[in-house]
């Protein structure tokens, strides 16, 4: 007796692999992979945020102007009209002998397009080539960094990712509420561009006669109050420090007034320059300008060491929280726009889920039914082959992790309908032989033969358009696309060589038997 | 039994002439298509938001929804004056669509309607999407390529696996079916999402792997049957792959109607144009297909001929043959 020939062998080890691994998927278990639920089915947020690179090309020419500033500062280097244009800055080197040590400098920040003109009137771009980089790396910063503050935010399981050349997708599956996502996004679209600025305290009281082109003229930059629009400070248009040099921020509380406030450190750095700016602009005023906006402008007493600071404010708790966060993952090195959003409700999603399972249950049932009427024995043979098949699809999209979607379900379902069909085929041509009078053995293994050709090119050619689907769709699509190519697979294995294999089983009960309206439900 | 008897109908091993009838068919089927094209045309397609962009807000009310209070706070709202209040599903639940979107982070459409609705009862947003102008069309293009892309590659699998005529043929019976289900979905006004796209792919593949299997017979019969007309070759192979070609769209129909009756509203959309897609597959790979298949191949004047000559020359014939379809095989 030949109980095991190797395609009933390869079956069996394929199901026993498919209810392996699906068993964490269906109960849920702690332990081993399983398939975790989209967006659509647990609810959650899901959003396409586009970087506006082209800003980050402009933060980058500020802060080569800042460090021209405080090396010509430092070094007693004169240096005239120093302004900054979106995608280039100049100055006039008043001193030629200091023309060497300028440049020295200049080429060891890399990138730079600079342009010399008889008079020594400076232009500096940036080349082609670093405009690609630091729009490159901005894209990549902006995903460090929102996934920075998502952590900290203390969501479950965040996902930010990169898409195409400017693009980041983020999938926050722990959102329940309105209230919480608004929160995340504006967690997220928070530039928190930390800039230090000196207020220019010469011109100072004309700030509400200038207009924006004439501040510019004399270098500065005009700037409201944060939540005071009325107020204006003129500040000078080159920061002392940026956010960059950053390296921790706390939400603390005003010992006086009791209001949330946000103690920053610099790092030894930042803490230098910062040393060096306040020693010799005692008497000044310091604005602290956070995203555009100045949240206070004290007076410089004394020199500040040790390297830190404060930004005080109306700052509810929440919003100070936010800000720190925002600081201590870093600037955006350039402000993010929403392309795309989805945002599905945890009700919602439940919904869903218990829709489509219904569907799936009644749809699979109604088939096992139908086959088990139609084709008698047969039928049971493929509807084993068909029960595997779920197993099977179940266990590989836990397996690669893959998220099972709303569309994903569907693609289940029709993968059900679809799945017998190999069998319907395969059946359909052992009754045509038996109806010719062949013997079982014959009709069966012919009946697989003749049946093959339609099977494969069929499935084949479902498995081109699964593929294209995968290629140009976007994720929900993509989702149905893999459920119905695992489908498709998996059906070859159990529909062709799974049953192939049972029958080589049962042929000689079948044989001896005789009762083949019972076996193929023909008379 | 009653069941039996139903039974039987797929268990009969009649041929029927489906050739014989075919300029009916192909008539109804060029109405049904000329139909669709004027749908299209004047009518055109509802594109949803995932193609043409703008906000999709779905609410659900603890009470019947108060579409008319809904209607006129929104209206009050500049922003919000093209929005379209609809049911979905149940009294509870409404969906509100508007042509724009917000690119701002901070505070979106979603938030602002959520402000606006405050009024009208209790109430817990479901829903929000949002697609920005620029992925909308990113989205239409990469629709319109898959769709191109699918035709193409498939019209070079079965020239490579069958014949050029048989590829023409499955073409243009797939744009047969694909006319006719666009026509349905701008009958029954269903907004053509992503999901619509990836159903009308899958009828693609569906009706394809149906009028394959048909193929597929008439492959094999035109290789090893003595018949050379090919009208009955074509009777014969549809007639016995008829059993198979019902058995598979039932048990797929019945699916997908599961779907659409218990799947939920989100996925109606998706379910209902697969059925139509089921259908109309189905009917042309049985009616539709092969016709293309005769109309293209053979006049029966040319047969006659044909035929004529075989008779004169049957071993030689036979001979060139085998190595021909050897050649094609």
């Amino acid at each position: 007796m030949h109980f095991f020939n190797y395609r009933l062998v390869i079956f069996l080890l394929v199901t026993v692999f498919g209810i392996v691994f699906s068993i964490p998927s269906f109960l849920q278990t702690d332990e081993g992979k399983k398939i975790s639920l989209g967006l659509d089915l647990q609810g959650g947020l899901h959003m396409l945020l586009g970087v506006q690179t082209q800003k980050a090309v402009e933060g980058k020419i500020k802060s080569v102007a800042a460090t021209v500033k405080y090396f010509s500062d430092k070094e007693a280097i004169l240096v005239e009209d120093l302004r900054i244009e979106p995608d280039y800055l100049s100055f006039i080197l008043l001193d030629s002998d200091e023309e060497i040590k300028l440049d020295e400098m200049l080429a060891e920040i890399q990138g730079l397009d600079i342009n010399k003109s008889e008079d020594l009137v400076y232009t500096i771009g940036l080349t082609p080539v670093e405009v690609e980089i630091v729009k490159d790396m901005a894209v990549g910063q902006a995903v460090e960094t929102i996934r920075n503050r998502l952590d900290q935010f203390g969501l479950a399981e965040p996902s930010v990712a990169r898409q195409g050349k400017s693009d980041i997708v983020v999938e926050l599956p722990g959102i329940k509420t309105p209230q919480e996502e608004q929160h995340a996004r504006e967690l997220i679209a928070k530039p928190a561009n930390l800039e230090l600025m000196e207020v220019d305290e010469l011109k100072s009281d004309q700030v509400y006669d200038l207009t924006k082109d004439q501040a510019q003229e004399l270098g500065d930059i005009i700037l409201e109050e944060t939540g005071n629009p009325q107020v204006k400070y003129l500040v000078k248009q080159i920061p002392i420090l940026t956010g960059s040099e950053v390296v921790d921020a706390k939400v603390a509380f005003d010992q006086q007034t009791n209001q949330p406030i946000i103690n920053f450190t610099l790092s030894s750095f930042g803490a230098k320059v910062f040393g060096d700016f306040t020693a010799k602009s005692v008497g000044k005023r310091l604005a602290v300008v956070l995203d555009g906006k100045v949240f206070s402008a004290p007076s410089i007493r004394e020199r500040i060491g040790g390297g830190s600071g404060q930004i005080s404010g109306n700052f509810t708790v929440n919003e100070a929280g936010n800000v720190a966060i925002a600081l201590r993952s870093g600037a955006l090195p350039a402000p993010v726009i929403m392309l795309e959003k989805r945002s599905v409700g945890p009700s919602l999603g439940a919904d869903s889920i218990q829709a489509s399972m219904l569907a799936l249950i009644c749809g699979f049932i109604l088939v096992i039914i139908f086959m088990i009427v139609y084709y008698g024995m047969a039928g049971i043979v493929a509807n084993v082959a068909l029960i595997t098949n779920i197993f099977i699809i179940v266990a590989i999209m836990a397996m690669f992790g893959a998220t099972l979607t709303l569309p994903g379900m569907a693609g289940i379902v029709l993968t059900v309908g679809m799945a017998v069909d190999a069998n319907v085929i395969i059946s359909e041509r052992i009754r045509e032989l038996l109806k010719e009078g062949k013997s079982v053995h014959k009709a069966i293994e012919d009946g697989y033969k003749n049946a093959m050709s339609a099977i494969l090119d069929a499935n084949i050619t479902t498995l081109l358009v699964a593929v294209i689907l995968y290629a140009y769709g976007t994720g929900p699509v993509k989702g149905f696309a893999i459920t119905i190519s695992i489908g498709i697979l998996a059906s070859m294995i159990t529909a062709i060589l799974g049953t192939h294999g049972i029958y080589e089983v049962l042929m000689p009960k079948i044989a001896r038997d005789k009762n083949l309206r019972k076996w193929f439900g023909v008379k | 039994m009653v069941w039996g008897k139903i039974m039987e109908i797929f268990k009969s091993d009649k041929t029927y002439n489906f050739m014989g009838r075919r300029l009916p068919f192909l008539g109804f089927s060029a109405i049904l298509v000329i139909a669709s094209f004027v749908l299209l045309f004047t009518k055109g397609l509802n594109l949803g938001i995932d193609f043409s962009g703008g906000t999709l807000i779905q609410v659900q009310y603890t009470k019947a929804a108060p579409i008319n209070d809904i209607r006129e706070l929104l209206s009050k709202n500049g922003a919000f004056e093209k929005a379209v209040v609809t049911k979905f599903g149940s009294d509870e639940e409404i969906i509100i669509k508007i042509p724009t979107s917000s690119t701002s982070l901070g505070k979106d459409i979603g938030d602002e309607v959520r402000e606006t609705l405050k009024p009208t009862g209790n109430y817990d947003i479901r829903r929000v999407d949002m697609v920005g102008p620029k992925v909308g069309n990113a989205l239409q293009e990469k629709g319109i390529m898959a769709l191109s892309l699918a035709l193409v590659m498939i019209l070079i699998y079965v020239s490579f696996r069958f014949e050029w005529r048989f590829a023409i043929a499955s073409i243009l019976a797939l744009i047969h079916d694909i006319s006719i289900a666009l026509g349905a979905i701008v009958l029954f006004n269903v907004d053509v999402n992503l999901d619509i796209l990836a159903a009308i792919l899958t009828i693609l593949g569906y009706s394809l792997n149906d009028t394959i299997i048909v193929f597929d017979r008439i492959r094999e019969s035109v290789n090893t049957s003595k018949e050379n007309h090919l009208d009955a070759v074509v009777n014969e192979s549809v007639s016995k792959t008829l059993s198979r070609t019902t058995l598979t769209s039932l048990t797929t129909f019945f699916v997908v109607l599961t779907l659409y009756l218990f799947g939920g509203e989100i996925i109606n959309g998706f379910s209902f144009t697969l059925l139509v897609g089921i259908i109309v597959g189905t009917y042309s790979s049985i009616f539709i297909a092969a016709s293309f298949l005769v109309q293209l191949n053979f006049s029966i004047e040319n047969y006659r001929n044909a035929e004529a000559e075989k008779e004169k020359r049957q071993k030689e014939k036979d001979r060139i043959r085998a190595q021909f379809e050897q050649g094609m095989v």
